[in-house]
């Protein structure tokens, strides 16, 4: 019998379950001072709106922009106040809660050196860490760990390499392992959306076939969901929440689960998408704001997930652009430029939040449509990798944010 | 637009030549064929259907005597396993012994996946795909379930191997005899244990006659339902193939899971089959019926219609059908010659591209047009489970359906699959623009192209293109 069955290895398990998380070991540097710090980054693909997830509630200009959709402390739902000119969206006690605690900084109208507004080459800039897309088959958070030599890298044989499906930004030299959660993320809404769009156009069995197995979905969930599709009349979103939640917060759960472990990886990403609201934006009843509880959740799944290690974490946020500072003609946002990077975990000395604000008023946007960046994301980041993760500081100037001797670290972000 | 007609510049008919005819472009696949694609798909007909050489697989007899000591030592593991329980307790040794079990699902369904692998794989490896299309195709036609029972579930795989994929550029009636002497076939249309009840077998254990073979050759292999055949015929021919058996491994160790004429299971005598008389000839008489049946122009219509169905329209166009079953019946069922008549036609080249790809046909495109390998074949198993056409595993003896419509819900499902080919080639894939150029051409429609260019990420923008009216449709 020729037939031997074999039991699939680990990694081939890892790479027939798809890659969402993937990760690799800390150095030593750190752990000499007998600190065990944990980084995880989270890729929000899409574009998230900044000024939606944390807004200048402060700014007289602020309501002028946004009319009825703009985030204020006494609207409908009531933004939750930061200090006394940012207001954090409704969906997100839980960050709200960390930064109360000092355990979350918002970082403003930052962006990356990116200044086009195409997805894909956002998030090539975002994720590789160069200043042009196209340019790298690696990642910063990979090279970060590159330029610590080997020898510093704890425990780097038990580490795989998973070239193709894992996300550009911890890919390359350094060795990275990767993990998938046991269920597949739910088609996004907005993949529903614009799907349907096209069939509409062009084919219309497939729309009504589409259309009819999207409500059938809905009414299953009406009842956890209160939402009710609507026949015939124009699609309504379909917005798998309840899925979007879980998924996310089993995610991340499981990653902080790894990343707490004594033998477990220390350095990790993620990616969640669907922030590309460029239709019924939903900032506070929506589908932003359920993006954003889910993200929530995510963030709370992971300060559970990593018990007493929380307190050795930080978590990056980030996106590969903001969107357009005024709301479109159908109830949405346009792909933009300066957004927000959201930090969390009990390494930072957090509680602030850190912008050099530079107004929304006509006259202060970028190419008068969009937030305009002040702050480089790569400062960001490399103030986290410098104090937090122990990168060499030159290392991040040349190989890591590679030309970037100019964008001086943020300092003072963790608690060290 | 999907319905629109195929542009004449040699790049549309190219990519219209591999989503109709094969499994989907490779990167790049559309310019090699571009130079002519009609002669691109006569000659992978010319150059016939690839022997799937794999060292993981046997052939069904040895499959199917393992599947059986498989079955034994199974058996007798549990059997042991009663008498610990009842004895009290156990040793040491013996409670080894059982763990030493070998891990994994059982022989069958490892078989099953083996061969699985190696049937996904000559898909994924083909040129165009034509002639693996047709291998798909027959293989339908002629289905049989791996749900009946384990040793179908063995024997599926290395059925398509032996009867189905050798035969599908060759004549008909060879086709069709080699899928009802099967012992797949005999086992999952319970002619195995179909006794002629004036044979010695019959007799003796008074046992009789099971028709479920002879009637489903009739109806679905040969003249098709309603053709004009009656009760009396079906009847007639059961008797004809008692005895058509299949070597049982356990009291035959050298030749079990063969096929097997018993001559003691055959109903003696002469048998009238749709008029004409068969004299009794043992084996004889069965090949000599399968022959008459092969030939019969209700076969030519029958096969014909399948064909133009499966590969050109859900109401093929009727010149198309006539055309191809004349040809059929002119050249005695040369299968070569009825598909390059087909691929001849222009019929099938001109009628709209509306058809439904079935979930197979899909999923082996999406992993082609994505680039993706099997990394485990499970996952593609269970794709066709999730999409609802699990494989080697129909409902009904009549196999899949071919129509459209009976696919258009599984929508929703493609998705979910789209979604997860996105994901699993990640932020790797080519540029959008190039990923629409490899995998539709010129077919693309400006719709596609802006909705696939507009996505947010690349796995949503390969997601949509998967789902893409111009992906789904052929």
């Amino acid at each position: 019998m020729t037939n031997i069955f074999h039991a699939p290895s680990r990694r081939e398990l890892l790479l027939a379950s798809g890659v969402l998380f993937a990760w690799a070991h800390m150095p030593r540097a750190a752990l000499a001072e007998g600190r065990d710090p944990r980084f995880l980054t989270i890729v929000l693909r899409g574009a998230l709106d900044g000024l939606a997830t944390v807004a200048p509630v402060g700014d007289p200009d602020w309501v002028r922009l946004r009319g009825d959709d703009a985030l204020t402390l006494d609207g409908s739902a009531k933004a939750l106040p930061l200090d006394h000119f940012f207001a954090l969206n409704p969906a997100m006690p839980n960050l709200a809660r960390m930064y109360g605690a000092g355990h979350a900084t918002i970082v403003h109208a930052v962006a990356s050196p990116y200044r086009e507004r195409s997805h894909f080459d956002g998030q090539d800039v975002l994720e590789s860490g160069l200043t042009k897309p196209g340019a790298a088959d690696t990642g910063w958070l990979n090279r970060a760990l590159a330029t610590m030599a080997p020898a510093e890298r704890a425990r780097g044989k038990e580490a795989f390499a998973v070239g193709p499906v894992t996300p550009l930004v911890v890919r390359g030299p350094a060795p990275v392992m990767s993990w998938t959660p046991p269920k597949l993320p739910p088609a996004t809404d907005d993949t529903v959306m614009r799907l349907l769009a096209l069939y509409r156009h062009t084919d219309p069995a497939l729309a009504h076939a589409l259309e009819e197995r999207v409500d059938l979905a809905a009414i299953a969930r009406a009842g956890a969901m209160d939402m009710r599709p609507q026949k015939g009349g124009a699609p309504q979103p379909q917005v798998p929440g309840a899925a979007i939640k879980t998924y996310f917060a089993d995610s991340a759960g499981a990653a902080a689960k790894f990343l707490a472990r004594d033998d477990g990886p220390r350095i990790g990403a993620l990616a969640f998408d669907g922030w590309d609201t460029h239709a019924n934006e939903g900032a506070t009843s929506g589908r932003l704001a359920i993006l954003l509880g889910a993200l929530d959740g995510a963030l709370a799944a992971i300060e559970t997930g990593m018990g007493p290690a929380w307190n050795e974490a930080v978590v990056a946020v980030v996106t590969e652009f903001g969107r357009t500072a005024r709301i479109n003609g159908t109830d949405g946002t346009d792909h933009g430029t300066a957004t927000v990077a959201l930090l969390a975990g009990g390494a930072l000395k957090g509680g602030r939040v850190v912008a050099d604000w530079p107004g929304v008023a006509e006259a202060k946007l970028y190419e008068s449509r969009d937030l305009k960046p002040t702050t480089d994301l790569r400062a960001v980041l490399k103030g986290v990798l410098r104090d937090h993760v122990r990168v060499d500081a030159r290392a991040l100037d040349e190989q890591v944010f590679p030309g970037s001797a100019g964008v001086k670290p943020m300092g003072g972000l963790v608690s060290t | 637009m999907a319905f629109d007609p195929v542009p004449s510049d040699p790049q549309a008919q190219a990519a219209f030549a591999l989503h109709r005819f094969g499994f989907g472009p490779r990167q790049g696949d559309i310019a090699r064929v571009a130079a002519d694609p009609r002669g691109a798909l006569l000659a992978e007909l010319k150059a016939g259907p690839k022997t799937i050489d794999d060292p993981a697989l046997s052939g069904s007899a040895a499959d199917a005597r393992d599947t059986v000591a498989f079955q034994q030592e199974r058996k007798q593991e549990r059997q042991e396993r009663r008498m610990q329980a009842a004895g009290g307790g156990m040793a040491d040794g013996e409670s080894n012994e059982m763990s030493m079990r070998k891990p994994g699902p059982p022989l069958p369904q490892r078989i099953y996946l083996d061969e699985a692998q190696a049937h996904y794989q000559a898909a994924l490896d083909a040129d165009i795909g034509l002639v693996e299309r047709l291998v798909w195709f027959w293989s339908n036609h002629f289905c049989v379930s791996a749900d009946k029972a384990p040793l179908v579930r063995s024997l599926c795989g290395a059925y398509e191997r032996e009867a189905i994929r050798p035969h599908v550029l060759g004549r008909f009636s060879d086709m069709l005899l080699a899928a009802e002497t099967h012992p797949a076939m005999l086992i999952y249309l319970d002619n195995a244990r179909s006794f002629g009840p004036g044979s010695i077998a019959g007799q003796r254990q008074h046992k009789g006659l099971n028709e479920n073979l002879a009637r489903e050759i009739m109806e679905l292999h040969t003249l098709g339902v309603r053709s004009g055949y009656t009760q009396t015929d079906v009847t007639s021919f059961a008797n004809v193939i008692t005895g058509w058996s299949v070597y049982p491994p356990k009291r035959f160790p050298e030749r079990g899971g063969e096929f097997w004429f018993n001559a003691r299971m055959h109903e003696p005598g002469a048998q009238t089959v749709l008029g004409k008389p068969y004299a009794q000839d043992g084996f004889a008489q069965g090949r000599a019926v399968l022959e008459t049946l092969a030939h019969h122009p209700a076969t030519a219509t029958h096969i014909a219609t399948k064909l133009a169905l499966h590969f050109v329209a859900d109401e093929p166009p009727p010149a198309l059908v006539e055309r191809l079953a004349k040809r059929f019946s002119d050249t005695g069922g040369d299968l070569r010659q009825v598909t390059e008549a087909l691929v001849a036609s222009p019929e099938a080249w001109a009628a709209p591209r509306a058809k439904l790809k079935k979930p197979g046909e899909w999923t082996v495109a999406a992993m082609r047009a994505s680039g993706l390998s099997i990394k485990d074949v499970r996952r593609v198993v269970n794709t066709q489970n999730l999409l609802g056409e699990p494989l080697w595993r129909p409902p009904a003896p009549k196999g899949f359906s071919d129509d459209s419509a009976a696919w258009v819900d599984g929508l929703a499902e493609r998705l979910d699959v789209a979604n997860q080919v996105g994901r699993l080639v990640g932020n790797t894939g080519s540029e959008p623009d190039a990923l629409v150029d490899d995998a539709l051409g010129p077919l693309a429609s400006k719709e596609t192209r802006e909705t696939v260019r507009r996505a947010e990420s690349r796995p949503q923008a390969l997601a949509l293109l998967l789902m893409s009216p111009e992906f789904q449709r052929r």
